[in-house]
Protein backbone atom coordinates (compact mmCIF):
# COMPACT_ATOMS: atom_id res chain seq x y z
CA UNK A 1 0.00 0.00 0.00
CA UNK A 2 1.34 3.43 -0.86
CA UNK A 3 1.67 6.17 1.74
CA UNK A 4 -1.16 8.14 0.18
CA UNK A 5 -3.22 4.95 0.12
CA UNK A 6 -2.60 4.54 3.83
CA UNK A 7 -3.69 8.14 4.41
CA UNK A 8 -6.88 7.53 2.43
CA UNK A 9 -7.60 4.46 4.51
CA UNK A 10 -6.92 6.41 7.72
CA UNK A 11 -9.18 9.25 6.60
CA UNK A 12 -12.08 6.83 6.34
CA UNK A 13 -11.75 5.35 9.81
CA UNK A 14 -14.35 6.34 12.38
CA UNK A 15 -11.50 7.58 14.58
CA UNK A 16 -10.39 10.09 11.99
CA UNK A 17 -13.86 11.25 11.09
CA UNK A 18 -14.84 11.52 14.75
CA UNK A 19 -11.78 13.60 15.61
CA UNK A 20 -12.09 15.77 12.53
CA UNK A 21 -15.73 16.59 13.21
CA UNK A 22 -15.51 16.76 17.00
CA UNK A 23 -16.68 19.88 18.70
CA UNK A 24 -13.91 20.13 21.27
CA UNK A 25 -11.54 17.23 20.61
CA UNK A 26 -9.60 18.68 17.72
CA UNK A 27 -9.37 22.14 19.31
CA UNK A 28 -8.11 20.72 22.59
CA UNK A 29 -5.58 18.56 20.78
CA UNK A 30 -4.34 21.52 18.77
CA UNK A 31 -4.04 23.57 21.96
CA UNK A 32 -1.99 20.82 23.62
CA UNK A 33 0.31 20.82 20.61
CA UNK A 34 0.77 24.59 20.61
CA UNK A 35 1.13 24.99 24.36
CA UNK A 36 3.53 22.03 24.72
CA UNK A 37 5.71 24.09 22.44
CA UNK A 38 6.32 26.40 25.38
CA UNK A 39 7.72 23.52 27.39
CA UNK A 40 9.63 21.77 24.61
CA UNK A 41 10.89 24.60 22.46
CA UNK A 42 11.02 27.17 25.27
CA UNK A 43 13.53 25.10 27.21
CA UNK A 44 15.35 23.98 24.05
CA UNK A 45 15.80 27.67 23.22
CA UNK A 46 17.23 28.35 26.69
CA UNK A 47 19.65 25.47 26.18
CA UNK A 48 20.65 26.69 22.73
CA UNK A 49 21.20 30.14 24.19
CA UNK A 50 23.68 28.62 26.64
CA UNK A 51 25.40 26.85 23.75
CA UNK A 52 25.58 30.15 21.93
CA UNK A 53 27.22 31.67 24.99
CA UNK A 54 24.45 34.21 25.30
CA UNK A 55 22.64 33.19 28.50
CA UNK A 56 23.08 31.29 31.79
CA UNK A 57 26.81 31.62 31.24
CA UNK A 58 27.81 30.93 34.81
CA UNK A 59 26.55 27.37 34.65
CA UNK A 60 28.54 24.59 33.04
CA UNK A 61 27.19 23.56 29.64
CA UNK A 62 26.89 19.97 30.76
CA UNK A 63 24.89 21.05 33.79
CA UNK A 64 22.45 23.04 31.66
CA UNK A 65 22.16 20.11 29.26
CA UNK A 66 21.58 17.59 32.04
CA UNK A 67 19.06 19.74 33.91
CA UNK A 68 16.96 20.81 30.93
CA UNK A 69 17.07 17.65 28.82
CA UNK A 70 14.50 15.58 30.76
CA UNK A 71 11.95 18.39 30.41
CA UNK A 72 12.81 18.99 26.79
CA UNK A 73 12.33 15.30 26.05
CA UNK A 74 9.03 15.21 27.94
CA UNK A 75 7.87 18.22 25.93
CA UNK A 76 9.02 16.61 22.71
CA UNK A 77 7.05 13.44 23.47
CA UNK A 78 3.93 15.58 24.01
CA UNK A 79 4.56 17.37 20.71
CA UNK A 80 5.02 14.12 18.77
CA UNK A 81 1.96 12.43 20.24
CA UNK A 82 -0.30 15.45 19.78
CA UNK A 83 1.16 16.04 16.35
CA UNK A 84 0.58 12.46 15.25
CA UNK A 85 -2.99 12.58 16.52
CA UNK A 86 -3.58 15.84 14.68
CA UNK A 87 -2.33 14.13 11.54
CA UNK A 88 -4.82 11.30 11.97
CA UNK A 89 -7.68 13.81 11.93
CA UNK A 90 -6.95 15.11 8.41
CA UNK A 91 -4.45 12.63 6.94
CA UNK A 92 -4.67 13.16 3.18
CA UNK A 93 -4.62 16.95 3.12
CA UNK A 94 -1.88 17.11 5.74
CA UNK A 95 0.23 14.48 4.01
CA UNK A 96 0.04 16.40 0.74
CA UNK A 97 0.61 19.84 2.25
CA UNK A 98 3.83 21.46 1.13
CA UNK A 99 4.07 23.05 4.57
CA UNK A 100 3.78 19.67 6.25
CA UNK A 101 6.42 18.17 4.00
CA UNK A 102 8.77 21.07 4.62
CA UNK A 103 8.14 20.78 8.35
CA UNK A 104 8.97 17.07 8.34
CA UNK A 105 12.16 17.62 6.35
CA UNK A 106 13.26 20.28 8.79
CA UNK A 107 12.44 18.01 11.72
CA UNK A 108 14.75 15.37 10.25
CA UNK A 109 17.43 18.02 9.73
CA UNK A 110 17.02 19.20 13.33
CA UNK A 111 17.41 15.62 14.54
CA UNK A 112 20.53 15.16 12.42
CA UNK A 113 21.95 18.38 13.82
CA UNK A 114 21.46 17.12 17.37
CA UNK A 115 23.01 13.76 16.52
CA UNK A 116 26.05 15.26 14.82
CA UNK A 117 26.56 17.70 17.68
CA UNK A 118 26.43 14.96 20.30
CA UNK A 119 28.73 12.64 18.34
CA UNK A 120 31.36 15.23 17.66
CA UNK A 121 31.93 18.51 19.47
CA UNK A 122 29.93 17.59 22.58
CA UNK A 123 32.08 14.52 23.15
CA UNK A 124 34.85 16.84 24.26
CA UNK A 125 32.62 19.06 26.40
CA UNK A 126 34.87 18.64 29.44
CA UNK A 127 37.39 20.88 27.68
CA UNK A 128 35.00 23.80 27.28
CA UNK A 129 32.29 23.05 29.80
CA UNK A 130 32.91 26.10 31.93
CA UNK A 131 33.65 28.53 29.12
CA UNK A 132 31.01 31.24 29.01
CA UNK A 133 31.29 31.12 25.23
CA UNK A 134 31.54 27.59 23.78
CA UNK A 135 33.65 26.71 20.71
CA UNK A 136 32.50 27.73 17.25
CA UNK A 137 31.13 24.32 16.23
CA UNK A 138 28.89 24.25 19.29
CA UNK A 139 27.63 27.72 18.50
CA UNK A 140 26.97 26.78 14.89
CA UNK A 141 24.97 23.75 16.01
CA UNK A 142 22.96 25.94 18.40
CA UNK A 143 22.34 28.58 15.74
CA UNK A 144 21.27 25.95 13.25
CA UNK A 145 19.00 24.42 15.84
CA UNK A 146 17.28 27.74 16.51
CA UNK A 147 16.88 28.47 12.79
CA UNK A 148 15.46 25.01 12.06
CA UNK A 149 13.01 25.11 14.94
CA UNK A 150 11.83 28.56 13.89
CA UNK A 151 11.21 27.13 10.43
CA UNK A 152 9.43 24.13 11.88
CA UNK A 153 7.09 26.32 13.94
CA UNK A 154 6.29 28.65 11.06
CA UNK A 155 5.69 25.92 8.49
CA UNK A 156 3.63 24.02 11.03
CA UNK A 157 1.38 27.04 11.51
CA UNK A 158 0.99 27.45 7.77
CA UNK A 159 -0.38 23.92 7.32
CA UNK A 160 -3.78 25.32 8.29
CA UNK A 161 -3.82 27.69 5.32
CA UNK A 162 -5.25 26.33 2.09
CA UNK A 163 -3.26 28.40 -0.41
CA UNK A 164 -1.54 25.36 -1.88
CA UNK A 165 -4.22 22.74 -1.35
CA UNK A 166 -4.61 20.07 -4.03
CA UNK A 167 -8.32 20.74 -4.38
CA UNK A 168 -7.54 24.12 -5.94
CA UNK A 169 -5.74 24.65 -9.26
CA UNK A 170 -2.01 24.89 -8.56
CA UNK A 171 1.22 25.47 -10.45
CA UNK A 172 2.91 22.36 -11.83
CA UNK A 173 5.76 22.61 -9.34
CA UNK A 174 3.33 22.60 -6.40
CA UNK A 175 1.46 19.63 -7.86
CA UNK A 176 4.75 17.78 -8.18
CA UNK A 177 5.96 18.61 -4.64
CA UNK A 178 2.63 17.73 -3.06
CA UNK A 179 1.87 14.68 -5.17
CA UNK A 180 -1.54 16.09 -6.11
CA UNK A 181 -3.68 13.68 -8.11
CA UNK A 182 -6.26 14.48 -10.76
CA UNK A 183 -8.92 13.14 -8.41
CA UNK A 184 -7.96 15.72 -5.74
CA UNK A 185 -9.16 18.52 -7.97
CA UNK A 186 -12.89 17.88 -7.69
CA UNK B 1 -18.26 53.47 30.17
CA UNK B 2 -18.26 51.43 27.02
CA UNK B 3 -15.06 50.36 25.38
CA UNK B 4 -16.92 49.55 22.20
CA UNK B 5 -16.13 52.86 20.47
CA UNK B 6 -12.42 52.30 21.13
CA UNK B 7 -12.60 48.77 19.75
CA UNK B 8 -14.44 50.02 16.68
CA UNK B 9 -11.80 52.66 16.16
CA UNK B 10 -9.10 49.97 16.30
CA UNK B 11 -11.01 47.76 13.89
CA UNK B 12 -11.44 50.58 11.41
CA UNK B 13 -7.85 51.76 11.66
CA UNK B 14 -5.62 51.75 8.60
CA UNK B 15 -3.48 49.00 10.14
CA UNK B 16 -6.49 46.82 10.89
CA UNK B 17 -7.71 47.35 7.38
CA UNK B 18 -4.36 46.53 5.83
CA UNK B 19 -4.02 43.29 7.79
CA UNK B 20 -7.55 42.21 6.95
CA UNK B 21 -7.23 42.84 3.24
CA UNK B 22 -3.86 41.16 2.94
CA UNK B 23 -3.94 37.42 2.53
CA UNK B 24 -0.58 36.82 4.14
CA UNK B 25 0.00 39.57 6.73
CA UNK B 26 -2.03 37.97 9.48
CA UNK B 27 -0.38 34.53 9.09
CA UNK B 28 3.08 36.09 9.16
CA UNK B 29 2.32 38.20 12.24
CA UNK B 30 0.80 35.16 13.91
CA UNK B 31 3.89 33.08 13.09
CA UNK B 32 6.09 35.67 14.82
CA UNK B 33 3.65 35.59 17.74
CA UNK B 34 4.21 31.81 17.95
CA UNK B 35 7.99 32.17 17.92
CA UNK B 36 7.72 34.73 20.71
CA UNK B 37 5.55 32.23 22.56
CA UNK B 38 8.36 29.68 22.54
CA UNK B 39 10.86 32.16 23.95
CA UNK B 40 8.59 33.49 26.67
CA UNK B 41 7.69 29.91 27.56
CA UNK B 42 11.34 29.10 28.10
CA UNK B 43 12.11 32.28 30.00
CA UNK B 44 9.19 31.77 32.39
CA UNK B 45 9.58 28.00 32.79
CA UNK B 46 13.30 27.96 33.47
CA UNK B 47 12.68 30.08 36.58
CA UNK B 48 9.42 28.41 37.61
CA UNK B 49 10.89 24.90 37.33
CA UNK B 50 13.79 26.07 39.48
CA UNK B 51 11.36 27.50 42.05
CA UNK B 52 9.63 24.13 42.14
CA UNK B 53 12.98 22.56 42.86
CA UNK B 54 12.82 20.46 39.71
CA UNK B 55 16.03 21.65 38.11
CA UNK B 56 19.31 23.52 38.58
CA UNK B 57 19.61 22.75 42.28
CA UNK B 58 23.10 24.19 42.28
CA UNK B 59 22.28 27.48 40.58
CA UNK B 60 20.95 30.38 42.64
CA UNK B 61 17.46 31.19 41.39
CA UNK B 62 18.23 34.92 41.39
CA UNK B 63 21.00 34.42 38.85
CA UNK B 64 18.84 32.23 36.61
CA UNK B 65 16.11 34.85 36.73
CA UNK B 66 18.57 37.58 35.87
CA UNK B 67 19.81 35.57 32.91
CA UNK B 68 16.29 34.92 31.69
CA UNK B 69 15.10 38.47 32.28
CA UNK B 70 16.13 40.01 28.97
CA UNK B 71 14.54 37.13 27.07
CA UNK B 72 11.35 37.48 29.12
CA UNK B 73 11.16 41.20 28.43
CA UNK B 74 12.11 40.89 24.78
CA UNK B 75 9.65 38.12 24.02
CA UNK B 76 6.91 39.87 26.00
CA UNK B 77 7.45 42.97 23.85
CA UNK B 78 7.20 40.86 20.68
CA UNK B 79 4.05 39.12 21.94
CA UNK B 80 2.36 42.40 22.83
CA UNK B 81 3.34 44.05 19.54
CA UNK B 82 2.21 41.14 17.34
CA UNK B 83 -0.85 40.62 19.52
CA UNK B 84 -1.87 44.26 19.19
CA UNK B 85 -1.48 44.07 15.42
CA UNK B 86 -3.63 40.96 15.16
CA UNK B 87 -6.12 42.60 17.51
CA UNK B 88 -6.63 45.58 15.21
CA UNK B 89 -7.66 43.24 12.41
CA UNK B 90 -10.46 41.67 14.47
CA UNK B 91 -11.13 44.03 17.36
CA UNK B 92 -14.93 43.68 17.29
CA UNK B 93 -14.75 39.90 17.39
CA UNK B 94 -12.45 40.23 20.42
CA UNK B 95 -14.81 42.67 22.11
CA UNK B 96 -17.62 40.13 22.08
CA UNK B 97 -15.47 37.08 22.82
CA UNK B 98 -15.20 35.98 26.46
CA UNK B 99 -11.84 34.36 25.70
CA UNK B 100 -10.33 37.72 24.80
CA UNK B 101 -11.28 39.21 28.15
CA UNK B 102 -10.04 36.13 29.99
CA UNK B 103 -6.75 36.39 28.15
CA UNK B 104 -6.31 40.10 28.85
CA UNK B 105 -7.17 39.63 32.52
CA UNK B 106 -4.66 36.79 32.84
CA UNK B 107 -2.05 38.79 30.94
CA UNK B 108 -2.46 41.79 33.20
CA UNK B 109 -2.31 39.64 36.33
CA UNK B 110 0.63 37.60 35.00
CA UNK B 111 2.67 40.71 34.25
CA UNK B 112 1.88 42.34 37.59
CA UNK B 113 2.56 39.12 39.48
CA UNK B 114 5.82 38.39 37.65
CA UNK B 115 7.27 41.83 38.24
CA UNK B 116 6.16 42.20 41.85
CA UNK B 117 5.60 39.12 44.00
CA UNK B 118 7.63 36.69 41.88
CA UNK B 119 10.48 39.12 41.46
CA UNK B 120 10.62 39.75 45.19
CA UNK B 121 10.65 36.06 46.01
CA UNK B 122 13.22 35.23 43.34
CA UNK B 123 15.65 38.01 44.19
CA UNK B 124 15.40 37.47 47.94
CA UNK B 125 17.95 35.56 49.90
CA UNK B 126 17.09 31.92 49.31
CA UNK B 127 17.55 31.03 52.95
CA UNK B 128 14.70 33.34 53.85
CA UNK B 129 12.07 32.06 51.43
CA UNK B 130 10.83 28.60 52.29
CA UNK B 131 10.43 25.98 49.57
CA UNK B 132 6.66 25.98 49.98
CA UNK B 133 6.39 29.66 49.16
CA UNK B 134 8.68 29.21 46.18
CA UNK B 135 6.46 26.44 44.85
CA UNK B 136 3.33 28.49 45.37
CA UNK B 137 4.81 31.40 43.45
CA UNK B 138 5.81 29.06 40.62
CA UNK B 139 2.34 27.54 40.56
CA UNK B 140 0.60 30.91 40.35
CA UNK B 141 3.03 32.03 37.65
CA UNK B 142 2.41 28.94 35.51
CA UNK B 143 -1.35 29.14 36.07
CA UNK B 144 -1.55 32.79 35.01
CA UNK B 145 0.67 32.45 31.95
CA UNK B 146 -1.19 29.27 30.95
CA UNK B 147 -4.40 31.26 31.18
CA UNK B 148 -2.97 33.71 28.67
CA UNK B 149 -2.03 30.90 26.30
CA UNK B 150 -5.28 29.00 26.65
CA UNK B 151 -7.33 32.18 26.24
CA UNK B 152 -5.36 33.00 23.15
CA UNK B 153 -6.03 29.60 21.63
CA UNK B 154 -9.71 29.86 22.48
CA UNK B 155 -10.00 33.16 20.60
CA UNK B 156 -8.70 31.36 17.55
CA UNK B 157 -11.47 28.81 17.59
CA UNK B 158 -14.38 31.02 16.67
Amino acid sequence: MSLIGFCEWLANTSWSIGLHESRWGYSILESVHVLSLCLFLGLAVMMDLRLLGVSIRRAAVSEVMEQLMPWIIAGFVLMVISGALLFTAIPVRTYQSIFFRTKMLMLVAAGLNVWVFHSTVYRKVAEWDLHPIPPKRARVAAGLSLALWAGIVVSGRMIAYNWFDCDKPQRAIIIRIEGCRATDLQ
Amino acid sequence: MSLLPFFMWCENSAIGDAIRSSGWLFPVIEAVHLLGLAVIGGAVLVVDLRLFGFEFPRQPVAQLARDAQRWLLGSLAVMIATGALMFTSEAIKCYYHPAFWMKMTCLFLAIVFTFTVKRKVVMADEARIGPLRNKLVALVSIALWSGVGIGGRWIGFS
